[in-house]
């Protein structure tokens, strides 16, 4: 059911897991990259686009946990894989995560353009490796350019979101 | 068309620096600040000392008896909460926090009890509605305060008349106001109902509070958009979307001044998706619409998919040529050239022929990008007249003129809703985007989202100008300073002023620090537009006097910090809206103590320290870092040392600072736009490579709470940041590096 059906040649249409929802796309081109999908199609605008070539990050979504720039990725490669974005963090009852929480909590933010993939890309890290040193966490958030310089907050609120998650597994919530 | 104009930008230049520099000092002058007289900007001068400012308040909204108590424009208070509105762009300066903070002090509100909304625009109302200068906070603490205060007193007055007890036995905290002696309270929704019916006093009346009761300012608060930011929720010019709108690209000539002799619209219109593509002429003005050719389609995808597949000739006769190389070289030949002076203080001949020793230097800086993250964008609708726009922009009252003049409509008849901008740092001041979005919303006579891609943001960037420098000091047989010659060749778009931050002024350090000084300037002609880059000159002039000071205090055999505390000599103040040297000492001491200056360090490791005042902010740092043999630059830590008066959102504040100074040392190490044939050479991200998370040194920010008026910090803790780091590179190695960007020496970020 996730395969694309081609009609008239480059014409597609498909349904995407999204957020744990499956959205069914009208036609389209499957080459569409993933981030105008989401935003034009799909009213997800929370990925932001920045530069279109993988560079900056501000992009960035989970496929099936990893990070992934969805500028350059084509909606046809998402398959039946699961897709989230930024919308899909908060629980069902609208509570943020320990990322976003940290997020707000440290007032990471300037004008925060970029940080709906900054925190993508943390919420990516921290899933693959709950307890990330500082080389970690420098090698891995390196992806994403903030252009106002809040990096130093940014590697704060990783490692505060980190002790959180620990925290709350320890807890055993 | 005749060639570009480059005039129509001066309003708004003007408009703002002579916003700031009235504001840059204490003890200013009466005086009415020549600023447009739409706005109801009124400034007076200096009284105890202070620079106070008012503005006519903002009228009510709302009409007395209505449910809602609206006293201001700032100000709402009705059954569903407290709302404050914050007047200003938001462009990550953090005003949409920081002006309703200082609101809610006076109002004496609970910070947990407000929600802020963005304004709307109306200058009329609001005064001057603008991101620049780092202005906010000084031009609106006052006005702020008294908006604050005005809304107090009406509800202790609702209060008193339903208690029949004084005013003065009531007092207020934490969105209630209390009756002590008969333990009565009364939350500010509970009487808001009956402050509404009252009449608004005189805001000049009403008692402000003693900063020593201050129980909102000077805190830590997050920014009050920051969980819709890890939300997603839609806050960004780019997120908007009206019924029916569509997508639009514009494509213009790489080599500004070119126009469109023909293109392939009749093939771009049978692409799937596309509903129009067509030539629009430009209005001449180099700042607003310059010819081109839009494409409006179904998605962005499609849209971005038709641009590629443009094929456009171009008219080049009046196009740009600018070559970055032909600069250098002219600027080669004229450094050994004397130029036209336009600071000539002392006699700088004669301390150079009475001197021990002199130094010279050739400085050099290219070229640079905002490369704010949010590419520009603007949503525009033209229905039966009246324009609506959605723009990211940060002189929302400049852009409704724009636009108003683009499609032939009064002013009035423009609406601007300001959407939250990803990054400023001055781009958003002009606003061509909003240009281009009217003009292809008339042409389609339907709503449509323009939006740029990266590349366009490049290449039609009001670029940071480069500059070149050629120094000379003197030093006497005491090791003091003498004489500072700075021969300046800079740039120019119209011919005859250099472009906005290309001009030096008396007041550039060491100006009225130093007896003999003497600048010359020089501009070459270059077309494509260049503009404020955030801390406009300051940022180019800090790298090269603050390297320098340290190039002279190396020569005389002295440490820098002694010399530089020596030049800033006894506590005084520089002109009316000149540095004050005491400020300016006191923070070059706390930056140099907290980092440690003096210490030995060892092989490869340096300190350098600079100071700058700019925006009327007193900035000292002390950068300390590592080189390698391979010349690789291992930035440890950033000492900041500054002194903008009282703080208002400790949190922000730090932040601002934090972010001058990655921005800094990004912008030093590798960030250079260069020219051939009209064009830029750099195309996106990956050939201009901002600095990313592991090159990010330890920053560690300390204020001096002067008690001067606060002054705004989204600018002047950038400038300091190169020379420091300059200088402690020569620290480090003994060379001394003179070209902007360092990376152009062969020094790289480890
Ligand atoms: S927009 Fe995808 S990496 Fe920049
Ligand atoms: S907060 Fe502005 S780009 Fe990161």
């Amino acid at each position: 059911m996730f395969r694309g059906e081609l009609s008239q040649g480059v014409i597609v249409t498909m349904n995407v897991r999204i957020n744990g929802t499956i959205r069914a796309l009208g036609e389209i081109d499957p080459q569409t990259p993933l981030l105008w999908v989401l935003r034009d199609e799909l009213d997800l605008v929370g990925t932001k686009f920045g530069c279109g070539i993988s560079q900056c990050g501000a992009c960035t979504v989970l496929i099936n946990n990893v990070a992934v720039k969805s500028c350059t990725y084509p909606i046809a490669s998402v398959g039946e894989a699961e897709v989230t974005t930024i919308e899909g963090l908060a629980g069902s009852d609208g509570e943020l995560n320990p990322v976003q929480e940290a997020w707000v909590d440290l007032d990471v933010a300037q004008c925060g353009y970029c940080q709906s993939g900054q925190v993508m890309a943390a919420e990516a890290l921290l899933r693959a490796n709950p307890n990330p040193s500082d080389d970690e966490i420098d090698q891995a958030m390196a992806s994403n350019i903030c252009r106002c310089g809040t990096y130093v907050r940014i590697r704060e609120a990783v490692k505060t979101a980190a002790s959180q998650l620990a925290t709350d597994v320890g807890g055993g919530a | 068309m005749a060639s570009l104009n480059y005039d129509g930008i001066a309003e708004i230049v003007d408009t703002i620096t002579s916003a700031r520099e009235e504001l840059s000092g204490v003890g200013a002058p009466l005086r009415i600040v020549k600023l447009d007289r739409r706005q109801f900007l009124k400034m007076t001068g200096a009284v105890g000392g202070g620079l106070m400012l008012s503005f006519t308040a903002p009228k009510a909204i709302a009409s007395k008896g209505a449910s809602a108590f609206q006293p201001n424009g700032y100000v709402k208070i009705d059954d569903s909460g407290i709302v404050l509105y914050a007047k200003n762009p938001e462009i990550g300066q953090g005003v949409k926090t920081s002006l309703p903070m200082i609101v809610a002090e006076e109002l004496d509100a609970a910070w947990e009890d407000v929600t802020v909304e963005q304004s709307r625009i109306d200058q009329a109302a609001y005064g001057m509605q603008f991101a620049g200068g780092s202005t906010a906070i000084p031009i609106n603490w006052t006005a702020l305060r008294r908006a604050g205060a005005t809304a107090r007193a009406m509800l202790v007055k609702a209060a008193a008349n339903r208690w029949n007890v004084s005013v003065d036995s009531l007092t207020t905290e934490n969105s209630e106001v209390i009756h002590a002696s008969s333990g009565r309270r009364a939350t500010y929704l509970e009487l808001a109902n009956e402050a509404a019916a009252l009449d608004v006093p005189n805001g000049d009346s009403v008692p402000l509070k003693d900063p020593s009761d201050f129980r909102i300012l000077g805190r830590r608060v997050t920014g009050v958009d920051n969980e819709a930011l890890v939300r997603g929720e839609p806050l960004f010019g780019i997120d908007q979307t009206v019924q029916g709108m569509k997508y639009a690209v514009y494509q213009k000539c790489d080599a500004i001044g070119g126009k469109v002799k023909s293109a392939n619209l009749e093939e771009i219109k049978a692409m799937s998706g596309v509903v129009d593509a067509f030539i629009l002429e430009g209005n001449d003005n180099a700042w607003e619409l310059l010819p081109g050719v839009a494409i409006v389609a179904d998605s962005t995808w499609k849209v971005l998919q038709a641009k590629r597949a443009l094929d456009i000739e171009w008219e080049e006769t009046d196009a740009s040529t600018d070559s970055w190389s032909d600069a250098i070289y002219k600027a080669e030949k004229l450094r050994h050239e004397t130029g036209p002076r336009v600071v000539d203080t002392g006699n700088v001949d004669t301390a150079f022929e009475n001197s021990v020793k002199q130094a010279s230097g050739f400085y050099r800086y290219a070229f640079a990008s905002h490369a704010q993250l949010e590419p520009q964008n603007c949503t525009a609708s033209l229905k039966d007249g009246k324009l609506e726009l959605w723009a990211p922009t940060q002189t929302p009252g400049a852009a409704i003129m724009s636009a108003a003049r683009v499609v032939g409509i009064p002013p009035s008849s423009v609406t601007l809703h300001q959407k939250r901008c990803g990054g400023g740092f001055g781009r958003r001041l002009y606003n061509d985007f909003v240009c281009e979005a009217s003009a292809i919303a008339k042409h389609v006579g339907i709503p449509v989202k323009l939006q740029w891609t990266r590349e366009d943001d490049m290449a039609y960037d009001l670029y940071r100008a480069g500059g070149f420098h050629q120094m000379h000091g003197s030093v006497d047989e005491n090791g003091k300073i003498t004489g500072w010659r700075n021969r300046f060749i800079t740039f120019t778009n119209d011919g005859s002023r250099p472009v906005s931050g290309g001009g030096i002024s008396p007041s550039v350090f060491p100006g009225g620090l130093l007896e003999n000084v003497r600048v010359e300037q020089t501009a070459l002609e270059w077309k494509n537009r260049c503009a404020a880059w955030r801390a406009p000159g300051s940022n180019v002039f800090a790298f090269v006097v603050g390297s320098f000071l340290h190039e002279l205090a190396h020569t005389a055999g002295r440490d820098h910090l002694e010399v530089l505390l020596e030049v800033l000599g006894e506590p005084r103040q520089l002109g009316p809206r000149g540095m004050h040297t005491g400020r300016a000492a006191g923070v070059v001491k706390l930056a140099a103590e907290k980092a440690g200056w003096g210490w030995e360090l060892e092989k490869g490791r340096g300190m350098g320290v600079a100071f700058y005042y700019s925006h009327a902010g007193h900035i000292a740092e002390v950068a300390d870092l590592s080189v390698s043999e391979d010349k690789k630059v291992r930035v440890h830590k950033v000492t900041v040392a500054a002194d903008v008066g009282p703080i208002v959102n400790l949190s922000g504040a730090e932040n601002q600072v934090q972010g001058s100074v990655v921005d800094g040392i990004s912008t030093m190490f590798d960030l250079a736009v260069s020219f051939e044939n009209g064009r830029i050479q750099q195309t996106n991200f990956d050939t201009y490579s901002m600095m990313r998370m592991p090159s990010a040194p330890e920053i560690d920010v300390h204020f001096i709470e002067s008690d001067y008026p606060p002054t705004g910090l989204g600018e002047p803790a950038f400038p300091p940041l190169a020379p420091a780091v300059y200088n402690a590179i020569f620290a480090a190695t003994g060379q001394r590096a003179r070209t902007m960007p360092i990376s152009e020496e062969g020094f790289t970020l480890a």
